[in-house]
């Protein structure tokens, strides 16, 4: 008895922690949407992140940082992450819709 | 509590015995919904209110906010040089109540630290697990001898939008051509820290195109503020006639007001002005002394990867009112802030530890219409507060075509328009 008891608390446990996981952004993700719009619905002259191939996300990102492409304040924000943290918030917006 | 509850309760009540590692979980099992009160619906606890009600739909979230119409500060310089709609600035809360977030619309009265209660000025107290503080700022009344709540009246701070906001506007308005503004500025830590130099370029911009005899001065009671270089060379460009700033070096600092006479009594002498806006000395919002968590400074230490006060257990605090390290105050820092924090108390309410975080800052300001600057960071947690992330961030070029300028403009009046859809619509 007492060991279901524990194997359904643990699971309950699991569930939780695993909802929120799967929700979390990656460090410096969530302060993207400060700019960018969650979705497509409204017109600007910002991209939205949500949906988009990792690989541009990432190729964009290293670009801006070496300066190879023109930006406003991307030029100065890309040089805040790592190739590592940059792949980490392009994965997570390509499974956001 | 039905059969159903209780057999819950006892189960979980085994488990957690029954392991220390399932004694770590047992606060938020046992807590069937968490309840997480927060007050202040700004960009900050607006943000949070949202965020975490989706991160964890178990969670209660109770949004306690005075006003059922919130007034945003960032481009409120735009209205005030009459060139926006104050209802431009206006947004409602329906949005945020259609998410499962609990709307009061009330004061926080009192904070029962023990008893983890929040009492409201319209009666009833609201119990939580975990209280997030999002007050904003309080302008500290007397701080400058002979501003208090009256003399705002008269000589407007338009430091917080609203009422304070169109009050500034129509004694421009009403202002011959000839007369003289008076701004003054005061040291830092205060809200919007590039604020007082897009107003002060704003109003100049007004003068220059309505009153163009009129002019705009600055009297600071600092030498140095946020993008300097570049509100100084677009000053001396476009406002070479209608904006003069006085440093504190130059005898900028304002050490009293005389409100009859609309005087402003420097370290140097005495500045009369036709339309005088005060921007005082300012602290966290009055709950967080209501909390015990603002320390002597008047703004409140946090832990950078929690929020939570480190002089109040079970109590965060975010945006303006907290004590960010590098990050400013700003409304894209309030809502970078509350979006993190959200996700911080959803693993500290199912008992796990957060993880590791970084925020982004972006703050433009107009020196006009068609000309944007911007100043940007990266943050991370570190030695207890949130540090620049080294070779980050920055301010725009010094030098920049117009076009660039103007698409800075564009950015701005975007960046304004999707950071509110994401907070309130």
């Amino acid at each position: 008895m007492t060991a279901t008891c524990l194997l359904v608390a643990s699971l309950m446990v699991w569930t939780a922690s695993a909802s929120a996981a799967a929700l979390e952004p990656p460090p410096g993700a969530s302060a993207c949407s400060g700019c960018h719009l969650a979705s497509a619905g409204r017109r600007a002259g910002v991209p939205p992140l949500t949906g988009r191939n990792p690989a541009d996300i990432v190729a964009a990102m290293q670009a801006f940082r070496s300066g190879q492409r023109a930006a406003t304040v991307m030029d100065r924000i890309a040089k805040g992450f790592s190739d590592a943290e940059v792949e980490a918030i392009a994965t997570w917006y390509a499974d956001r819709r | 509590m039905t059969t159903l509850d209780i057999s819950r309760r006892k189960l979980l009540g085994v488990a957690a015995a029954s392991a220390a590692s399932t004694l770590v979980h047992a606060p938020a099992v046992a807590q069937a919904n968490p309840r997480v009160v927060i007050v202040g619906g700004g960009f900050a606890g607006a943000t949070l209110a949202r965020t975490l009600k989706k991160a964890d739909p178990r969670i209660s979230v109770t949004l306690v906010e005075s006003s059922r119409t919130f007034t945003a500060c960032p481009f409120s310089n735009a209205v005030i040089a009459g060139l926006r709609d104050l209802n431009a600035q206006q947004f409602g809360y329906d949005k945020i109540a259609g998410d499962g977030v609990s709307l009061a619309f009330d004061t926080a009265t009192a904070v029962d630290v023990g008893a983890r209660t929040v009492t409201l000025g319209g009666g009833g107290a609201l119990a939580y697990d975990r209280l997030v503080l999002t007050p904003g700022i309080d302008i500290r009344w007397n701080a400058l001898p002979g501003y208090d709540e009256a003399a705002a009246q008269q000589l407007p701070h338009a430091w917080k939008a609203g009422e304070q906001t169109t009050l500034l506007r129509r004694q421009l308005e009403a202002m011959d051509d000839g007369g003289v503004v008076i701004i003054s500025a005061p040291s830092n830590p205060f809200r919007c820290p590039p604020g007082p130099y897009e107003r002060a370029s704003l109003i100049a911009y007004y003068l220059k195109t309505r009153k163009p005899r009129s002019k705009v001065i600055v009297l600071d009671a600092k030498d140095q503020f946020s993008k300097q270089k570049l509100f100084v060379n677009a000053w001396k460009e476009l406002y070479p006639d209608h904006l003069e700033w006085v440093s504190l070096s130059q005898g900028g600092n304002v050490t009293s007001v005389d409100v009859g006479a609309k005087t402003l009594l420097t370290d140097f002498g005495r500045r009369k002005g036709d339309v005088v806006n005060v921007i005082p000395p300012q602290k966290a919002g009055r709950v967080a002394d209501l909390a015990g968590v603002a320390d002597r400074s008047g703004w409140c230490p946090i832990d950078p990867l929690t929020f939570e006060s480190k002089l109040q257990p079970n109590i965060h605090v975010l945006g303006d009112a907290a004590i960010a390290g590098g990050m400013p105050k700003s409304g894209f820092a309030a809502n970078a802030q509350g979006k993190v924090c959200a996700f911080a108390l959803a693993k500290l309410l199912n008992g796990s530890a957060p993880g590791e975080t970084k925020l982004i800052n972006t703050c433009y300001s107009l020196v006009a219409p068609d000309y944007g600057i911007s100043i940007a960071g990266v943050y991370r947690p570190a030695n207890g507060t949130f540090t620049e992330v080294e070779g980050s961030g920055g301010v725009s070029p010094s030098k920049a075509p117009p076009e660039m300028r103007a698409l800075e403009a564009t950015l701005a009046n975007d960046w304004f328009g999707t950071i509110t859809t994401e907070v309130f619509g």
